[in-house]
């Protein structure tokens, strides 16, 4: 079936089975930020945004996004860059796998809340698995970012 | 990995329900769980397109369409004042906010999963479940049903006086919970959800009059005593019966005198 959808701001079509993820839509597509991690909707690697909102693109059928709008951290550099330079700073991309998921779903995270506490970070992205860090490490780096916003 | 053979969005309700007389046709929630599962789906059916991904509230009740996602529970504050907070806590600790964005309280109450924190936090309200053709129920009432053909259009929670408290008991912040327990007090009558037992939720009430006097610190032990001896538990991989046995009784307790104010 035919599927249109807007990608990173841009129009794109193409054609997909009924049972295609969207994650490997996305990757068709040359978006290989977009990763396959647990691939049991449990670990936030293959995070993108559809219509504004995070959501896991290994469980989400592509004939499903179908009109819709979905953003992936090649369409949000800018955006990105803003945060990652304090995260890289603590050490906390270490491996780097799962820092894309990290970082689409940060986005999501300074989008709804500007100025979250540590708690609130915590629970916003404890849908994120890093087997790296012990999670210390980015909650430093968003907090300096934050500190250093409100400076 | 499951296979799909073909996806429909569906344009009506009558249209969906026709398609799911089929044995291998599936509506399709979140699709987290059906994912997981294996075999081969001839058509996966669609609901997105129907308008139910919307809460209404009104002076008597909150309409919740079946496409509503946790998220929008966790985030809605009429629903979360009335609840006192059961709702969001149920829901809170479910993966992360991707997958509460996708997983949808049609999905989680049509499949009264034995682990459902939503199936549990919603039996200790005054809820009621709309299906496309059997009409409206008491979501205790289906509860107890088995899975058919018809198509669960919205679940309706009554906004009868009182409180509520929701409290689970997890191995680790985003896993299933191993114990979950719901308590309320809605005009008058105290009812006890207690859900992941590992069995699906189900509702308790004060049926010896345990907490007619109100809730103190006694009664509030005298009840968990009763709750424990009452509640079937079960064993898994997360806990054994005996051990969920005892969290039906601490959590119960907690929850009551949490609900008393104390």
């Amino acid at each position: 079936m035919e599927i249109k959808l807007k990608l990173n701001g841009r129009a794109v079509t193409g054609s997909v089975d009924a049972d295609t993820i969207l994650l490997d839509f996305l990757r068709q597509k040359g978006c290989l930020s977009v990763k396959r991690g647990c691939d049991t909707s449990n670990c936030g690697l293959c995070t993108v945004l559809m219509d504004g909102k995070p959501i896991l693109s290994c469980s989400m059928l592509a004939a499903r996004a179908d009109g819709h709008e979905i953003y992936t951290l090649e369409g949000l550099q800018e955006e990105a860059a803003e945060f990652t330079g304090f995260i890289a700073d603590q050490g906390a991309d270490q491996c780097g796998f799962c820092n894309p998921g990290f970082v689409m779903n940060t986005i999501a995270l300074l989008r709804e809340n500007p100025d979250p506490s540590d708690d609130e970070i915590r629970a916003f992205l404890a849908g994120n698995l890093c087997r790296c860090s012990g999670y210390e490490g980015q909650l430093r780096g968003i907090r300096t970012f934050l500190e250093s916003r409100r400076a | 990995m499951i296979t799909i053979q073909k996806y429909v969005r569906a344009q009506s309700l009558e249209e969906a329900w026709e398609l799911n007389q089929s044995k291998r046709n599936r509506i399709i929630g979140g699709m987290l769980w059906l994912r997981l599962g294996s075999g081969s789906v001839n058509t996966a059916i669609d609901l997105s397109g129907l308008g139910l991904n919307t809460i209404e509230e009104t002076d008597e009740e909150f309409s919740i369409g079946a496409m509503v996602s946790l998220r929008d529970l966790e985030m809605h504050e009429g629903l979360n004042s009335y609840s006192c907070g059961a709702v969001k806590n149920a829901v809170k600790d479910i993966v992360g906010v991707q997958f509460r964005n996708m997983a949808t309280v049609g999905g989680s109450i049509w499949g009264r999963f034995g682990f459902s924190d939503v199936l549990t936090v919603f039996l200790a309200l005054d809820t009621y479940v709309e299906l496309y053709k059997g009409g409206i129920m008491s979501l205790e009432e289906f509860a107890s049903m088995r899975a058919d053909n018809d198509i669960l259009v919205r679940i309706i929670v009554k906004k009868t006086p009182g409180k509520a408290v929701y409290t689970s008991m997890r191995n680790q912040r985003t896993d299933f919970p191993v114990l979950a327990c719901a308590v309320s007090c809605l005009d008058g009558e105290y009812r006890l959800s207690v859900g992941a037992r590992p069995a699906r939720a189900r509702v308790f009430r004060d049926e010896k009059g345990i907490l007619a006097g109100g809730i103190t610190e006694q009664s509030a032990k005298d009840f968990a005593q009763y709750a424990g001896k009452t509640v079937h538990t079960g064993s898994n991989m997360r806990g054994s019966a005996v051990y969920r046995s005892h969290l039906v009784k601490v959590l119960t307790e907690r929850s009551l005198q949490e609900l008393g104010g104390m």
